[in-house]
């Protein structure tokens, strides 16, 4: 059973001086649910683009999108944006919370966008959130008072807010010292085990990428396995069957 | 229902969050619809006022004055015939306010000596058509006429030349003539220039001292024609008019002349004066506008991350724009109830009756003129539609990936 499956997913830019810029080639990615995948790579190697695409805020060039095994191309911007809003929870490099919003505020604004009880319940659900990521005691701070790592924690909070089905994180330590990194990481895998939700981590750091069950190397626009595993020979035969 | 539950809500966060940047940005619009209401708002007031006391001395518009005469001995129609004939003709027609008035002289025996009064001699309906309205007692009722004690209604410089300070001691005051008969002072107008004394009595008392009071019959005559006054609705004053003279003529053999006296040319005036104010309203409001959508435009620009966040979320292109626009509109909607309020307290609290209208007590005293609110909110909420239209669209072709870019 496959969550997401990208086959042949290409991503280009044209550029002003009329040439293309190939930033993604020939991507094939599937991902279970409750599975845990890391891709690593260098600046610059299109880890965000693929990232944005996965999460349907993006649209490949080339090659097909499937979500629970529909294609995602002719799907209209609404018809998407509630989908994202449903299935995906975002954590961003820079926290991306919003300024001047208490913690509590930004863990309930994706409930903004849900309906009924979800939303009429939002605060209590956020505040719940904010106890499961440790926050529950700064719930009514804005984050400009908070530090790095709290702010992700906040961040993670909000990502698993709507029960997504799937997170993505680009670069969630990034912005963190080592340590701190390591633990938002393991709270992040964490958190997202126990929502039952799955985890596609985006890093430079090998580390991070270490924690996840299918880890995936990216480079000039090319996805390769990290290191040769069982999984993926399931996965891929997982596709062929569906 | 959530989604509009939602839009709101965000909007409203928005608007709590970045409370100085929208009051400053709202200061523009407060003020324009504070002004633009205000003016409004006494300009209607300051029509009513002149309006009134306009109708005061001319009558209401429409009213027509009729006057009738024998062409040969000029004198006037015999009276029982002539009311009949114009209870016929009232009837006929449908006109229900119709007032008698004749201007004669009195003679009144007041504590500094007998002294001639101006009289107008009027029918109660009288003080309808002339919006009287008495700073103390009443105007006349119809009971007056039957009254043993004829009734009067003088000015308060006829109270005071009689030395009373109030009409709480049911003050009296003797007609002089060959009948003498003491008068009731029912009510005070506040009505003639300097010490001028004015005594209003009501006609046609039947009782033996109807004649007392006039100075002698060439006085009565010369004040005495009395006037016939309809009050008609102002379109149909012209075929009235021709009517009234062909019909009395007819029926009492005599000249009738019928012309339209009140105030009819002021209607345009302010007309034209409201016009003038409220273009003067909309440059203030469109000024104010341009302001909020300055800041709208800037803010809009530092806040596409925000947006680009918000479209992580699920926030679809309509909701993005309706949350912009609905910022705008509930921020300038709220300047717009401020302004408004403002204004209502502000127009409450000035003497208007002292800075208009000689202290005299309006006779409909506008209450804040409701047109004038709602004109403001409308306007508020509208150039709060308008500023945030532009930023609305800016926010919805954000590029979400550029926007989360970092
Ligand atoms: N709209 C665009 N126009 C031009 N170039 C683009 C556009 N989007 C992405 N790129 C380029 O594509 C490449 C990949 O971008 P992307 O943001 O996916 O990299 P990344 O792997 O996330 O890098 P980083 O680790 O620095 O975040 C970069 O060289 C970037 O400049
Ligand atoms: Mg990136």
């Amino acid at each position: 059973m496959t969550l997401l499956a990208l086959e042949g997913i290409s991503r280009q830019v044209d550029l002003p001086d009329g040439s293309v810029l190939p930033i993604l080639t020939g991507i094939d990615l599937t991902v279970a649910p409750g599975e845990h995948v890391s891709i690593v790579g260098r600046s610059g190697s299109g880890k965000s683009t693929l990232l944005n695409i996965l999460g349907l805020l993006d649209t490949p060039s080339a090659g097909t999108y499937l979500l629970d095994g529909e294609p995602t191309d002719h799907l209209r911007a609404r018809r998407r944006s509630r989908l994202r809003g449903e299935v995906f929870g975002f954590v961003f490099q820079q926290f991306n919370l919003l300024p001047r919003r208490t913690a509590v505020e930004n863990v309930a604004a994706p409930l903004l966008y849900a309906r009924g009880r979800d939303f009429l319940r939002r605060r209590r659900t956020a505040a719940e959130m904010l106890d499961r990521v440790g926050l529950g005691g700064r719930a009514d701070q804005v984050p400009e008072r908070l530090s790095g790592g709290e702010q992700q924690r906040v961040a993670i909070a909000r990502a698993l807010v709507r029960a997504p089905r799937v997170v993505l994180a680009d670069e969630p330590t990034g912005a963190l010292d080592v340590e701190t990194g390591a633990q938002v990481m393991a709270l992040l895998a964490q958190a997202t085990a126990e929502n039952g939700a799955a985890l596609v981590t985006i890093t430079h750091d090998l580390s991070v990428a270490a924690l996840a069950g299918r880890r995936f190397r990216l480079e000039a626009g090319r996805l390769s396995p990290l290191v040769e595993q069982g999984a993926l020979g399931a996965a891929t035969s997982d596709r062929s069957s569906a | 229902m959530t989604g509009l539950l939602g839009a709101l809500s965000e909007a409203w966060d928005e608007v709590r969050v970045h409370k100085s940047r929208v009051v400053l940005s709202l200061v523009g619009v407060f003020l324009a619809v504070f002004a633009m209401t205000t003016v409004t708002a006494l300009g209607q007031l300051v029509a009513q006022v002149q309006q009134e006391s306009a109708e005061r001395g001319a009558g209401r518009p429409a009213t027509i004055q009729v006057n009738a005469f024998d062409p040969m001995t000029g004198m006037p129609p015999d009276a029982e015939e002539w009311d009949a004939a114009v209870a016929d003709f009232t009837e006929r027609y449908g006109i229900t306010t119709a007032a008698s008035v004749s201007y004669g002289e009195g003679l009144y025996r007041l504590p500094g000596g007998t002294q001639r009064v101006q009289t107008v001699r009027v029918s109660p309906s009288y003080g309808e058509l002339h919006r009287k309205e008495p700073v103390q007692g009443r105007w006349f009722r119809e009971g007056d006429r039957a009254s043993l004690s004829p009734a009067l209604v003088v000015n308060e410089a006829f109270l005071e030349a009689l030395g009373v300070p109030d009409l709480s001691s049911r003050p009296t005051v003797v007609l002089g003539g060959p009948t003498p008969v003491r008068a009731t002072i029912v009510g005070v107008v506040r009505e003639g220039y300097g010490s001028e004394l004015v005594a209003y009595r009501v006609d046609r008392s039947g009782g033996p001292w109807d004649d007392a009071g006039s100075v002698d019959t060439a006085q009565a005559m010369y004040g005495g024609p009395t006037t016939l006054e309809l009050w008609v609705q102002p379109d149909q004053a012209e075929q009235v008019m021709e009517i009234v003279s062909r019909d009395l003529g007819l029926a009492l053999g005599v000249q009738v002349d019928a012309y339209r006296q009140d105030a009819s040319g002021m209607e345009e005036t302010l007309a034209m004066l409201r016009l003038a104010i409220r273009g003067a309203g909309i440059v203030v409001l469109v000024l104010g506008g341009l302001g909020v959508l300055n800041i709208g435009l800037v803010t809009v620009r530092q806040r596409i991350r925000e947006i680009g966040v918000r479209r992580s979320f699920g926030a679809t292109s309509g909701r993005i724009f309706s949350a912009v626009m609905l910022e705008s509109v509930c921020a300038t909607a709220l300047a717009g109830v401020a302004a408004v309020g403002a204004s209502i307290v502000l127009v409450r609290n000035l003497p208007l009756e002292r800075l208009l209208n000689d202290g005299i007590p309006l006779a409909d005293t506008p209450g804040f003129p409701v047109a004038a609110a709602v004109e403001g909110l409308v306007a508020a909420t509208a150039v709060g539609a308008l500023a945030g239209l532009l930023p609305a669209i800016i926010a919805v072709r954000a590029k979400v990936i550029d926007a989360i870019r970092f």
